[in-house]
């Protein structure tokens, strides 16, 4: 076991997530010790045992609503101890044609994909910036890159998502805090299942997680799961838009 | 989504789902004929339902460890591969392991799995103290020997066709390092092995391969592995320093089809040399790593592409004690007659095992894969023959082509299996293509 008392401890926001419980144990892994947050945290006493018992690391498990940004700042507190890696895993991707017509829906889908996430990390970046040290990872999507028909009211929050990891990334970068911006392609998770979705360019969860701990380990900017959507979406971000809006894609 | 066994053989169309906790589950169950699938491993078509195939990985969490007993409390998708990185290190191996670390938790208990060491241990069964199983009415029983123990007697080796299997506990045993004292002794022909075996009995684990076309005064000629958890004493000092620490290996992967002629008679015949002679020439006793021994084909991944876009079937029998040597002589004739060469071809000693449904009993067991072709599903319906002429029966986690009728005939258990299911309206909720195949 290793020495507690130096062991480096990661929070997960969005613990119960597919994506957000590979990343855990691939931090634990790593040796870290693991903090899951997400609503009802109480019922993922599963995963943490899980966590504990496969990587031999402390897990704890916290309270955390996305959408109640007013008890942020009240949360971080709750910690007790400053994470050294934050990473946010939170997102919501509805129904798109529910989403056009609902706007109690749509604002739900872009507060949970931009306006919570980077809130929280904003508040995080804030205290690290303090220390000295840190990073802090926001896993945002492929789906930003550029609005589509098919997901533009998911995708638009993501594309702030990003934006906002952009902009902190620049204002952190010489503080001694670094940001990563994950962007998966397809994924199979829960969120996706029963869409059909194209085998070769889709990862499973553990992929993102490795590509997640390998680009904090080695300061990565920007990562794209799998590499090839880096390409998929310079091709797709350099479409001419008269082209582009007549296309389906 | 098309769905097949580790034989690829049948393939079938399946409505898919993954739950990821109990309430999914249940919710699954209800909405009719199901069958729970782990991760695949059961050559045939033991996990595959049309309607619903509930897709167990995503229910893979270890829940707890007693370190005094070295009980495993697990979700039914937790990998046996992960139970060894997790454990080994800390002084613990499986119990019991069959010849893939990639099966689920779940799959070990529906097909009572066996390992090398059943002659000394039993099969997965004996190492098991509980079960959870979700029944057709939507409850969750815990089943042990003491509690509910028909529940449990029945799912162990019940195929998923009692209900599906949550999370159980089982025994891991204690080791002292990751490593095996193998020896290895060839056996000029069959009756050689077989005295082998007999003669080995203490040996903790013993498997042998055999030549299954040589003919004559060869018929049956193998090399016999026996095995046995290397102790602090049994290493050398650099292994001493980190007795845990095994070498990785580089895992291959058979990249697409191999074409359906690769594997013939010729081809096989000349490896089967090869082999043997190479083996013979290691004879002697030798420290092998874990992975090696238990589970030399799990470094080639997918490497059940070999047979060939059609796919390939296992056969697998036991024949008791008794009528071992002249059952499995005729097998060997028989197959070495047929000139259908098995590429890999497994001898066994089983010991006793008391079981309503399990596949082991004290004698000898066989295991063959061919190709699917006509050819060798007539060979395989001759080996069927002779099986039950021989007083044996059929391991169902390998079969894709048995005929319902065989089966009964091989095993008078099947109809007392049949009237449990019908009166606990199993039957109603959990079905699989194997099980309408042989009228479960």
């Amino acid at each position: 076991m290793t020495d507690t008392s130096r062991q480096k401890t990661v929070l997960v926001l969005g613990g119960r997530s597919d994506i957000g419980r590979a990343i855990a144990h691939s931090f634990a892994a790593d040796g870290y010790a693991v903090a899951l947050a997400a609503r009802n945290a109480a019922n993922l006493e599963t995963d943490k045992s899980d966590i504990s018992l496969r990587h031999n690391v402390p897990v704890s498990l916290h309270e955390f609503d996305v959408l109640d940004t007013g008890k942020m700042e009240a949360f971080i507190d709750s910690l007790g101890v400053l994470p050294d890696v934050v990473v946010s895993v939170v997102g919501l991707m509805g129904e798109q044609a529910e989403n056009e017509k609902d706007t109690d829906l749509s604002a739900r889908v872009m507060r949970s994909n931009y306006e919570g996430p980077a809130l929280i990390l904003g508040l995080f970046a804030n205290r690290f910036e303090e220390r000295g040290s840190g990073t802090l990872v926001g896993v945002s999507s492929v789906a930003g890159d550029r609005g589509r028909a098919t997901n533009y009211i998911y995708g638009s929050a993501k594309a702030g998502f990003t934006a906002f990891l952009s902009g902190l990334r620049n204002r952190l970068a010489r503080k001694g805090v670094h940001v990563v911006t994950v962007k998966p392609g397809f994924v199979r998770t829960q969120m996706t299942e029963g869409m059909k979705l194209p085998g070769p360019i889709t990862a499973d969860p553990e992929e993102v997680a490795q590509a997640t701990v390998k680009a904090v380990r080695k300061g990565k900017n920007t990562v794209y799961t799998k590499p090839v959507w880096a390409l998929i979406m310079l091709i797709i971000t350099h479409i001419p838009e008269a082209i582009f809006k007549k296309m389906s894609i | 989504m098309k769905l097949s066994g580790w034989g690829r053989y049948p393939t079938v169309e399946c409505k898919t789902s993954s739950p990821r906790n109990e309430a999914d589950l249940a919710g699954l169950v209800r909405s009719g004929q199901v069958i729970a699938r782990g991760n695949g491993r059961s050559y045939g078509d033991s996990s595959l339902n049309s309607h619903m195939t509930i897709d167990m990985r995503r229910m893979s969490r270890m829940l707890a460890f007693d370190e005094a007993s070295g009980q495993l409390t697990a979700e039914a998708g937790v990998l046996l591969a992960d139970i060894i990185s997790s454990f080994l290190p800390r002084g613990w191996f499986p119990a019991v392991t069959p010849g893939t670390k990639f099966v689920t938790v779940g799959g070990m208990i529906a097909a009572d799995v066996h390992g090398k060491n059943h002659h000394s241990d039993g099969a997965f069964s004996t190492f098991l103290d509980w079960v959870d199983v979700l029944c057709s009415d939507g409850e969750i029983r815990r089943c042990s020997r003491d509690e509910t123990p028909d529940l449990f007697e029945w799912t162990v080796g019940g195929m998923g066709l009692t209900g599906i299997i949550v999370r159980a506990a089982f025994r891991l045993r204690p080791v002292e390092s990751g490593w095996i004292r193998q020896t290895t002794i060839p056996a000029e022909n069959l009756a050689a092995a077989i005295d082998i075996f007999e003669r080995s009995a203490d040996s903790t684990y013993s498997v042998a391969w055999i030549d299954c076309l040589s003919t004559g005064a060869s018929l049956g000629r193998s090399l016999v592995y026996l095995g046995e958890h290397a102790a602090h004493a049994d290493l050398p000092r650099k292994q001493l320093q980190a007795p845990f620490q095994t070498p990785r290996k580089r895992k291959l992967t058979v990249p697409l089809d191999a074409p359906g002629f690769a594997l013939n008679r010729w081809t096989v015949k000349a490896f089967n040399e090869v082999y043997y002679r190479a083996g013979r020439s290691k004879t002697g006793t030798q420290l092998v790593d874990w992975d090696t021994y238990f589970y030399p084909l799990d470094a080639i991944l997918k490497w059940n592409r070999i047979y060939g876009r059609k796919g390939f079937a296992q056969f697998q029998c036991v024949i008791p004690l008794e009528q071992s040597k002249d059952g499995m002589q005729a097998l060997l004739e028989a197959i070495s007659a047929a000139g259908q060469g098995s590429f890999l071809s497994v001898l066994k000693r089983f010991g006793a095992q008391e079981s309503r449904f399990s596949f082991p009993m004290e004698g000898y067991t066989l295991a063959l894969d061919f190709p699917v072709n006509n050819r060798s599903l007539e060979l395989m319906n001759r080996l069927d023959e002779i099986t039950i002429a021989h007083g044996g029966r059929f391991y169902l986690a390998k079969d894709s082509r048995l005929k319902a009728e065989t089966l009964a005939k091989s095993d008078t258990r099947v109809s007392d299996f049949r009237e449990m299911r019908k009166s606990t309206s199993a039957a109603e909720t959990f079905s699989s293509a194997q099980s309408d195949r042989l009228v479960l």
